[in-house]
């Protein structure tokens, strides 16, 4: 600790230069799934067997689209950074590894257009 | 370039295969499969929801999918997981707190992420079927 200088100890980044950040972040979405995911069952319970006009009409409801949408925004940040470890723990040539950690953010990105974009239609259009 | 080549054969430190397999460890491994999977399977729910987005067609295809058998074992593995990667986390969250390291409390938490999510996940699914009209 002595050798670090007053900078990097103030920033507290250490060496991987983002700190905790990954940590708490896993954490605080994990918590929030805690809650969202329990509302996902609670809401496929309800659907269980629902024709199409009662699933679309329920899932345009904003006490349904709006937990539904942090659900998707929390468990897509929470996945995300779950893959980023399984990458860097296995993959260890430098190249594949950054490739890999690019198609996990894509992945992320459009699964997570894919559900808002059609929670947001079934909110607002059709 | 920068990745130092250091391909000398040097002894291995030992891996998993060589311990006696601890429920505590099962469980560590099962806590990462589970979210790979989940990971995945997070296309289950976009498909659902971009389908029922779509119209009816879609949505009666996407409903057929998932019903037939094959359908119903990968959502019921979906649900093991989810319930599952949910419990495990649970017992994370209780040791970032610093709590549960004495040796039974491991595997008394690491018995109840698994036996507890094996019995939710049948509950849900009895619950499900039985609303469906199908139990």
């Amino acid at each position: 600790m002595a050798y670090r200088t007053p900078l990097a100890r103030v920033r507290g980044l250490g060496s991987a230069h983002e700190g905790a950040q990954h940590f708490w972040r896993q954490r605080l979405t994990a918590i929030a799934n805690l809650f969202l995911v329990s509302f996902l069952i609670w809401l496929l319970m309800t659907l269980a067997g629902a024709d199409y006009a009662t699933t679309k009409a329920t899932l345009a409801k904003p006490q349904v689209a709006i937990p539904l949408l942090l659900l998707v925004l929390s468990g897509l940040v929470h996945m995300r950074l779950g893959m980023q470890t399984i990458i860097e723990d296995y993959v260890h040539s430098e190249g594949r590894k950054i490739l890999a950690l690019m198609l996990n953010s894509f992945f992320a990105l459009v699964v997570g257009l894919i559900c808002v974009f059609a929670v947001l239609k079934l909110s607002f259009g059709a | 370039m920068a990745e130092a080549r250091l391909a000398i054969e040097r002894p291995l430190s030992p891996h998993l295969s060589i311990y006696r397999r601890l429920i505590n460890m099962v469980m560590s491994i099962l806590h990462r499969i589970t979210g790979a999977a989940l990971y995945f399977g997070t296309l289950l729910l976009a498909a659902w929801l971009i389908a029922t987005a779509m119209g009816k067609e879609a949505f009666d295809l996407v409903g057929a999918a998932f019903a037939h058998p094959i359908g119903k074992l990968v959502l019921f593995g979906y649900t093991w997981a989810l319930v599952h990667h949910m419990l495990g986390g649970v017992r994370h969250l209780i040791w970032d707190t610093g709590r549960g390291f004495q040796i039974w409390q491991i595997n008394v938490l690491s018995w109840l992420t698994i036996i507890g999510s094996v019995g939710l996940t049948l509950v849900l699914w009895a619950a499900g079927l039985f609303l469906r009209g199908e139990l």
